[in-house]
């Protein structure tokens, strides 16, 4: 029985995330083996466009999280605009109208404690472009729980403030630049339980 | 490289177990079939405020003081609304539902989950202007007792009204939002022929039953903080509370897909999440 290193990724953005996604997503494969689920500040009305376009221009079946929706692999998942995306214990999603967190919602710490929470060690977290600190906190909780954590190299990322701002709150396990995300999540997929982790090899 | 190990995660839920029974045990409140993952981090935030070390030392103090339960129960309950939230939402149902709803001799609405009460007051206003607010009835009901309070009031913050004239017009509204209430200072007054149309009362939908003969029951971003578990309790008790053909109306980001109660219920606006009922809902349920 294989048992895969990684059961989930989580990913947080902001500012500059729409030419983020429009990079990593097409270049992730229809079977890719980890379900994904993404925080992305966006503006209220929204209304599931981004996820529709998303879909369109890869292979990865992209939509907006629902409500109690389980997570499943060759998917990913964003957060709906003015909801907060968490992940319950039974690996389910669960949405919230809570307050702002971060002077956000959705909010990426909301979503990547949660997910700390649900998948501890399983779980991979990144932190992308982006003009406030949302995330640090979650990243930093994710690798706490012995889980790996990337971020986007602020010197190459469209906004630089959250990337920094990760950086500074974790000993991250990846800094990549954004043509190097994916290749690197279908590489840390493949590892399995017991594999030599590849925290040696940081990529810029 | 495991620095929380399973054992140590297993003793935290155990603690939060124990915190939830507690409350259930000295005050009746029953949060364990609440979505844990955001349950979690408004206990989380509670601890952190009273700066407690522990959910065990949270429940000391919230079991023997009452004042402080009081305080922390409204911490709990979601209280974000607003008039006319979602405003499409308001413009599927003139569209799709007030036409139906028309052909009643009189309409009986339930609110659930009113938190303040705005809501409600949207839903009056929209019925006052299809000109059937005289044959209505709308029962808003809610947990949160703070809360139930200023819903009955009617009595709001005029800055908190921000979006609301733009949120009308968004849904349809063919009048003047400000026709609508009285300002004096800082506040607005709802006007009193809306309020007398709706009754606010308590009522908790994790241990309270079934409100008869609904035609429509509006329970919108409530269930989200439900397990699968009480969603389709809740869900059930909705079924029955409803008259055959009577309306089921969700949040934007709610959905039926995943429930027990799917099969009794055929969707007639699926984009605002409106729902009709027809299936029997005695012969299906699940609890």
């Amino acid at each position: 029985m294989p048992h895969p290193r990684y059961k989930a990724v989580v990913i947080g953005l902001s500012a500059g995330g729409m030419h983020a996604l429009k990079t990593f997503i097409p270049a992730l494969p229809a079977a890719f083996a980890l379900p994904i689920a993404i925080a992305q500040h966006n503006s209220k009305s929204s209304d599931g466009f981004l996820a529709e376009y998303l879909d369109q221009i890869g292979a990865l079946t992209v939509k907006e999280a629902e409500d109690k929706e389980p997570l499943c692999s060759g998917h990913a998942y964003l957060a709906p605009a003015g909801y907060h995306l968490l992940i319950e214990e039974d690996q389910i999603f669960s949405l919230s109208v809570d307050p702002r967190v971060n002077y956000c919602c959705p909010s990426i710490d909301v979503l990547f404690e949660s997910a700390a929470d649900a998948f501890g060690e399983s779980l991979i977290g990144v932190v992308l472009t982006g003009g406030n600190g949302d995330g640090s906190k979650g990243l930093k909780t994710i690798k706490a729980r012995g889980g790996c954590a990337i971020v986007q190299n602020p010197e190459t990322a469209e906004s630089r403030a959250m990337p920094r701002a990760a950086l500074k709150a974790t000993a991250v396990d990846h800094t990549v630049d954004l043509e190097n995300l994916a290749p690197l999540l279908i590489q840390l997929s493949a590892l399995q339980n017991g594999d030599e982790h590849d925290s040696g090899s940081r990529r810029r | 490289m495991i620095l929380v190990p399973e054992r140590e995660k297993e003793a935290e839920k155990m603690e939060i177990d124990m915190l939830l029974a507690g409350i259930h045990k000295r005050y009746g409140y029953d949060f364990s079939h609440y979505s844990r993952a955001s349950l979690k981090r408004r206990i989380d935030r509670a601890r952190e405020n009273a700066r407690l070390p522990s959910y065990t030392a949270l429940l000391d103090k919230l079991f023997h003081d009452e004042n402080y339960f009081d305080e922390f129960l409204k911490g709990m309950s979601i209280t974000v609304t607003e008039m006319f939230r979602d405003p499409l939402f308001y413009r599927g149902m003139r569209e799709a539902v007030v036409p139906l709803l028309k052909t009643f001799p009189f309409v009986k609405i339930w609110h659930a989950g009113c938190a303040t009460g705005e809501e409600a007051y949207s839903m009056a206003i929209l019925l006052h202007e299809e000109g059937f607010l005289d044959r209505a009835y709308i029962y808003a009901t809610d947990f949160n007792k703070h809360s139930l309070g200023k819903a009955q009031e009617g009595v709001y913050p005029a800055r908190s009204l921000g979006a609301a004239a733009a949120n009308y017009k968004t849904a349809g509204g063919t009048g003047d939002f400000s026709d609508y209430y009285n300002a004096s200072y800082d506040f607005v007054k709802f006007k009193n022929y809306l309020k007398e149309r709706i009754t606010f009362s308590y009522h908790n939908l994790v241990t309270d039953g079934v409100f008869g003969e609904m035609n429509l029951i509006c329970c919108r971003n409530v269930l989200i903080y439900f397990d699968k578990i009480l969603q389709d309790h809740v869900l059930s008790q909705f079924s029955k509370s409803l008259r055959h053909g009577g309306f089921l109306c969700l949040g934007n980001k709610e959905t039926l897909n995943f429930t027990a109660v799917k099969s009794l219920f055929e969707p007639v606006d699926t984009k605002q999440r409106i729902y009709r009922k027809w299936g029997d809902a005695d012969a299906t349920s699940p609890i």
